[in-house]
């Protein structure tokens, strides 16, 4: 690790500058603080999210449910609200990382870094989840830009992030075996909106699948889903799986989340 | 006393607790990187980032200004200083000449040769600080052709001189007339192409060196997380440094795991021990995990053709086998035996396969050196058999316990064609109580239960066989080897009747402290926690060849016994000076002495006394103290068996396939210790299913870059992959040993791979799959499932 300055920010406004000055932001440090062990990050300064409790904690505002960033994936997994309203959500959370990771990691550090293997994206994308910032609120739509880039600016910093609740969701994870990150993970959601189905760790981003979901959207079923062909034309292809197979992992993670829909 | 007396003593076959897990369990354990000496300063290695590579130039004037820095080492600077690093063991090809031999250098000299060869040392006040410098080396490297399959080493650049074709030795074992003239005229012949996969050792405890120099005395000391610190010294003394041995000490002090890749002496162990004298300062290294992916030395890696010809019924009659084998960049301290002597004489397996032949090709290639990993050629060997012999059964229509029940040795001792000699053993006793705790019975009912969930589930066995504690040292020099294979114990009973053990055997996970006290006890008639055992010190153990092969309470345990032998002949003479009687007439049971066909008795204790306060002693006959030491030279090998079960259940649409059940029998012979027997198991199964399921080291084919080289990409086994493991025993006590015993560290590691992948095929069969080779990873079964289907 090379030398840092720690700054712990005591008002989100203190953060924000800090930030705008170039300050790299810690929050879980799930990410940050492996690259920094390993020399492939090198910040000189950090500014520490974790004295700002206003960014903590999960609340059911009418039929939204809203996340402070720096609320801890375990927090979520435990939380009854989460576990009454969006299940799928406390699911998707209980399954990142390892419970280490879970007691430190944040969805705002998550849903910020934009891993493309990252779970919390495809729920986002899927519930139609809004991110608001400290200046603005961001649809989830507009604000994932592929492989770890967003919609933030410099030294906008994520506040929590709001989920309106569905009708009926399903996450279902296939583990990369290594890492344990997503190979595919496939978010499938019947909104007021309509069918959505968000596909995380197949490409270079969360992105939704089209095709499934217009195929959904007119019959919900585990045969509406297997009927797509998935084009395996831009999916990933690594040392854990060709394009051809996440393509079928996408198939078979959808029908199994239907199928698990249909029997809630 | 014989191995039946001693199996019936106190404490033998007793699940005594662990005495090293205290200080395991509450942190309180000394690694080398927990011992700290004054005026210590740190060493971070300079690595090469490509497989080959020409090293042009080295420009050291930066990161030698830089803050902290006191030297930096090149190949340069310790040319003509020091020999290379040695091979421990010498094949000889087909056509008589010797293998090629090429120089290891300690530093890496005008060439890099493997992604992570060293080329540079820093040494720097602090650990931070040699890291920068290290960043600022400038190394001028220009590029040449990796090569890192080892089906690619004929045709590749030559990573050395002396081996233009990359090719090192080409060795056999077998009359190849006979076998070929055999298959000639065979009722059918089986056919297989196999791959044994790659695999990165990852002990828990990284590699760690402090290396020290005492300017007063002149000696070196070199803390190491090592197998064998007599056999480091040994190798690094006389071959490399060239130092007097008796100015040299070796400490492996706790140990964090080895499976073989802290058997080997490595470039850094020597490059410390030779700096420290240079800087007159003590200099810690702490290898960092992604610098164990680089250079511990990696396990398996063989290419293999095999073919079995059989008469109409299924009966072996020959065995024909080529194999070719990746040795890395370098040749690793034991490397060279473990594709020849360790692998060819095990093929024979459980088998009366009367006749094999058995060619082996071993290759260079830019990867990180391959040697001895859990098992060392023993796995390679039984991998290749039995999945074999499985689809020997498939093609014949027998069923998988049929095929090996009509083929198995039945009577003892058997001498196999590819040179050993089994003691004893009961391969049918251990099939038929594995079938019986795997419910092989219900099979078809739980295969059904599995379709109609539609999953595929599939049987496979393995029955496997091992040999442990190479033996005896004659005949392993005249293979090839350079050191011995003996082992030393030294028994020291202190006045008051407690004993210190030293053991030139190392327990690095083993849980020696335990089970060689537990020996100790059983014979003198004390309490275990009255033993302690004491390792890993060339300061304080007379010698030692350490631990690998499951050698060490064959070996090293019986070096301890007769070293028992010794200390209970001469505290006989004590007793019977003390009561008044003959040598003769003196009994010793349960720590007591008594006199043939009187009353008359005396403890342990009081002999032990009498020796150290020799007032009433025959000091013109006998010398005082209680202190004896012992050598001990195997006459063979041991020979553990056993058969493994595994059941698998498959996911036709992810290829996911998760070990369903899995049960092991095994003869280990005598047990002494049962708990830390079945921990052995455990640990063993876990890393030879784990190279079946996930465990897969893969390198770039064009940059020869280690792709696999973090836990992010590298699938290290879980506790969440396994079932829990049905595990049993059977006892034939090994025949040439006093303790009975058999060596259980490797067997799961050996046997468990064939059984899990013969049930992937058993389960895939149904689909149309012929063939697979490790791991059964969920996309390569799908891949497989796919292929089928085209």
């Amino acid at each position: 690790m090379y030398p840092f300055t720690l700054n712990q920010a005591t008002t989100l406004d203190q953060a924000c500058q800090l930030a705008a000055r170039g300050a790299t932001v810690l929050a879980g440090g799930q990410t940050l603080l492996a690259s920094m062990k390993l020399r492939m990050a090198n910040p000189e300064q950090l500014v520490d999210l974790g004295r700002l409790k206003e960014l903590s904690g999960i609340k059911l505002e009418g039929n939204n449910l809203r996340i402070g960033a720096m609320t801890k994936h375990q927090d979520v997994a435990n939380s009854p609200d989460v576990q009454t309203t969006i299940p799928a959500l406390a699911q998707l959370a209980g399954q990142i990382g390892d419970k280490q990771v879970r007691a430190m990691g944040t969805i705002g550090g998550s849903v910020a870094n934009n891993d493309p293997a990252a779970c919390y994206p495809s729920a986002l994308l899927a519930l139609g989840a809004v991110v608001h910032t400290n200046a603005r609120t961001i649809t989830a739509a507009d604000f994932f830009q592929g492989l770890f880039s967003t919609a933030l600016n410099p030294g906008e910093l994520i506040t929590a992030v709001s989920f309106p609740v569905p009708q009926n969701a399903a996450y279902m994870k296939f583990k990369q075996p290594a890492s344990r990150f997503a190979l595919v993970g496939v978010f499938v959601a019947q909104t007021h909106a309509g069918v959505r189905v968000a596909v995380t760790g197949a490409a270079s981003g969360v992105f939704r699948h089209l095709d499934l979901e217009q195929a959904l959207e007119q019959s919900f079923t585990v045969k509406a889903a297997a009927s797509v062909t998935i084009d395996p034309t831009d999916l990933n292809n690594d040392l854990h799986a060709s394009a051809a197979y996440r393509a079928n992992l996408i198939s078979v993670q959808t029908q199994r989340a239907v199928s698990l829909m249909l029997a809630s | 006393m014989g191995a039946s007396d001693f199996a019936k003593l106190p404490h033998i076959g007793e699940a005594v607790r662990r005495k090293e897990d205290y200080r395991f369990l509450t942190g309180a354990g000394q690694y080398t990187d927990d011992i700290s000496l004054a005026n210590q300063c740190y060493a971070v290695f300079v690595r090469s980032p490509h497989a080959h590579a020409i090293i042009k130039g080295i420009d050291l004037t930066h990161a030698k200004s830089m803050p902290g820095v006191i030297e930096i080492f090149t190949g340069k600077d310790l040319e003509g200083k020091m020999g290379g690093l040695p091979c421990g063991w010498l094949i000889t090809s087909t056509d008589g000449t010797p293998m090629k031999e090429p120089p290891h250098p300690v530093l890496a000299l005008g060439k890099a040769r493997h992604v992570g060869d060293q080329v540079a040392l820093v040494i720097a006040q602090t650990l931070e600080q040699a890291k920068n410098a290290a960043e600022a080396v400038a190394v001028d490297y220009e590029q040449l052709p990796a090569v890192v399959d080892v089906r690619d080493a004929a045709k590749a650049t030559a990573l050395h001189d002396v081996a233009p074709d990359n090719h090192c030795y080409k060795w056999a074992l077998g009359d190849k007339a006979q076998v070929d003239a055999t298959f000639a005229t065979a009722a059918h012949v089986t056919q297989l192409d196999l791959v044994n996969n790659r695999l990165v050792p990852n002990a828990m405890e990284p590699r760690a060196v402090i290396g020290s120099y005492n300017r007063a005395n002149e000696e070196y000391t070199l803390y190491v997380s090592n197998q064998n610190p007599h056999v480091e010294r040994l190798l690094m003394t006389a071959f490399v440094l060239g130092l007097p041995e008796h100015k040299v000490r070796v400490i492996a002090p706790d140990v964090g795991g080895g499976f073989g890749s802290k058997i080997y002496l490595y470039a850094e162990d020597v490059a410390l021990t030779w700096a420290a004298k240079q800087i007159n300062r003590s200099i810690k290294w702490t290898c960092e995990r992604s610098e164990s992916f680089l250079t511990d030395a990696h396990g398996r890696d063989h290419v293999s053709h095999a073919e079995m010809a059989m008469d109409k019924d299924g009966k072996f009659l020959a065995m024909r086998v080529h194999t070719d084998a990746n040795l890395g960049a370098y040749l690793s301290t034991f490397s060279t035996c473990v594709p020849t002597i360790l692998y060819a004489t095990l093929l024979a397996g459980q088998y009366t396969c009367p006749q094999i032949y058995v060619e082996v090709d071993a290759w260079f290639t830019n990867t990180t050196p391959v040697d001895a990993y859990r098992g060392a050629g023993r796995p390679e060997a039984t991998y290749l058999l039995e999945r074999l012999v499985s689809r020997c059964g498939w093609e014949l229509g027998l069923e998988q316990d049929e095929i090996r029940k009509r083929n198995f040795i039945n009577s003892w001792p058997y001498q196999t064609p590819v040179a050993l000699q089994y003691d004893v053993g009961d391969y049918l006793g251990c099939m038929n109580k594995a079938q019986a705790l795997a419910d092989v019975a219900g099979f078809a009912a739980r295969k059904s239960s599995s379709s109609s969930k539609g999953l595929l589930r599939g049987l496979g066995y393995s029955s496997y066989i091992e040999a442990c504690g190479i033996a005896p040292s004659n005949i392993a020099g005249a293979l090839g080897a350079r050191a011995g294979l003996f082992e030393c114990g030294e028994i020291r009973v202190h006045p008051t009747g407690s004993v210190t053990v030293f053991t030139g055997s190392h327990s690095h996970g083993q849980g020696h402290e335990t089970t060689f006290a537990q020996v100790v006890a059983a014979r003198l008639g004390i309490a275990v926690d009255a033993v302690d055992v004491v390792h890993g010190d060339t300061g304080r153990v007379p010698f030692g060849m350490g631990t690998y092969g499951s050698r060490s309470i064959s070996v090293g345990g019986a070096a301890i016994m007769k070293a028992l032998d010794k200390i209970e002949t001469k505290a006989k003479k004590i007793a019977a000076h003390l009561m008044e009687a003959s040598d003769a007439d003196i009994d010793f049971v349960n720590g007591e002495f008594t006199v043939k066909g009187t009353d008359k008795k005396i403890s342990f204790g009081q002999v032990a006394l009498t020796a150290y306060v020799p007032h009433n002693y025959p000091l013109d006959k006998l010398e005082p103290g209680l202190n004896e030491t012992a050598f001990y030279d195997p006459t063979n090998f041991t020979f553990p068996a056993g058969t493994y079960i595994c059941e698998v259940e498959v996911d036709p649409a992810t290829g996911t396939t998760r070990v369903d059940k899995f049960t092991a029998v095994d003869d280990f012979g005598t047990i002494i210790n049962p708990m830390i027997v079945e921990g052995q198991v455990h640990g063993g199964l876990v890393q030879g299913i784990g190279q079946a399921l996930m465990e897969h080291c893969i390198y770039d084919r064009d940059s020869g870059q280690l792709l696999t080289g973090s836990f992010m990409d590298y699938v290290m086994p879980r506790a969440d992959d396994f079932p829990d493991f049905n595990i049993d025993t059977i006892c034939t006590p090994c025949s040439h040993n006093p303790l009975g015993t058999k060596g259980c560290g490797e067997a799961g590691a050996i046997g468990s791979p064939p059984a899990v992948i013969n049930a992937v095929l058993d389960a895939l069969r149904s689909v149309g799959v012929k063939d697979f080779d490790m791991p059964a990873s969920s996309h390569r079964v799908w891949q497989a499932i796919q292929a089928a289907k085209a």
